[in-house]
């Protein structure tokens, strides 16, 4: 059996990576795909069958079956802002990869995720739980 | 346009992050992790009418983020979609009856600021 915390870091570290390389590739492939604000479902059939979007949904299945797993044992006022940290992740990945620019307030607004993720990952997954 | 989309994936992902939470709640803690006992719980679970209605709710708020995607950058979507963090703790503790503490609070408020301001 695995111990709880190790379950919890292993599922918490798998939700935030699958998200963060999920919306990334999805981007990736919405910008080949171009403009789609359409009434049309054709569009969007169209825009699943791109590689870069494919692989992103792919990669949020998984992401949703982890962090179903996640949430079997662990609160939801826990999970959602441990996880926010993959929005860190998300605004790195953006500027290294799209080269789209992080301002100053960026900056300010990844330390305060980051100092809000420090804060809940103190407390108890589950405060009834052996977890 | 864009910020209309942005509402929708707000309340769309809320409503879909809770129905997850109370359908998993319901179930209780997964111990086991080998592929058999994994494929039944994906047999239990596709037939959860909370899962079920999550995930229909959850497919509204993803085809909305791909159609803001395709029309502003990751690093204002992403960041936008997440204008629900304090709304999902309020029905966290009143909903689900989770004890949320005051570092939870401080913590969930803490990265809806950081949030917000990674939108600017």
């Amino acid at each position: 059996m695995i111990s709880g915390r190790l379950k919890t870091s292993f599922f918490t570290v798998l939700v935030i990576l699958t998200s963060v390389a999920g919306n990334f590739s999805l981007s990736w492939g919405m910008r080949e795909v171009g403009r789609l604000v359409s009434a049309s479902p054709l569009a969007y059939v169209r825009a699943v069958f791109n590689p870069w979007v494919a692989l992103g949904i792919s990669l949020l299945l998984v992401w949703l079956f982890a962090q179903m797993a996640l949430l079997s044992w662990a609160d939801l006022s826990y999970v959602l802002p441990v996880t926010s940290i993959g929005y860190v992740l998300s605004a790195l990945a953006g500027k290294l990869f799209m080269r789209e620019a992080i301002t100053g307030w960026r900056w300010a607004g990844i330390a305060l995720i980051v100092a809000g993720v420090l804060l809940v990952a103190r407390t108890a997954p589950h405060p009834s739980g052996p977890v | 346009m864009k910020w209309l989309l942005v509402a929708v994936i707000a309340v769309a992902t809320t409503v879909s992050d809770v129905l997850q939470a109370a359908a998993m709640k319901q179930h209780g803690e997964i111990h086991d992790f080998r592929p058999g006992a994994l494929g039944r719980l994906f047999a239990l679970l596709v037939r959860n009418r909370l899962i079920l209605a999550s995930v229909a709710v959850m497919a509204i708020s993803f085809f909305a983020f791909i159609a803001l995607l395709s029309v502003a950058d990751l690093s204002f979507a992403v960041p936008a979609t997440a204008a629900s963090y304090v709304l999902e703790t309020v029905l966290a503790k009143y909903l689900l009856h989770e004890r949320v503490s005051l570092e939870r609070w401080a913590g969930a408020t803490l990265v809806a600021c950081g949030v917000a301001l990674l939108a600017l």
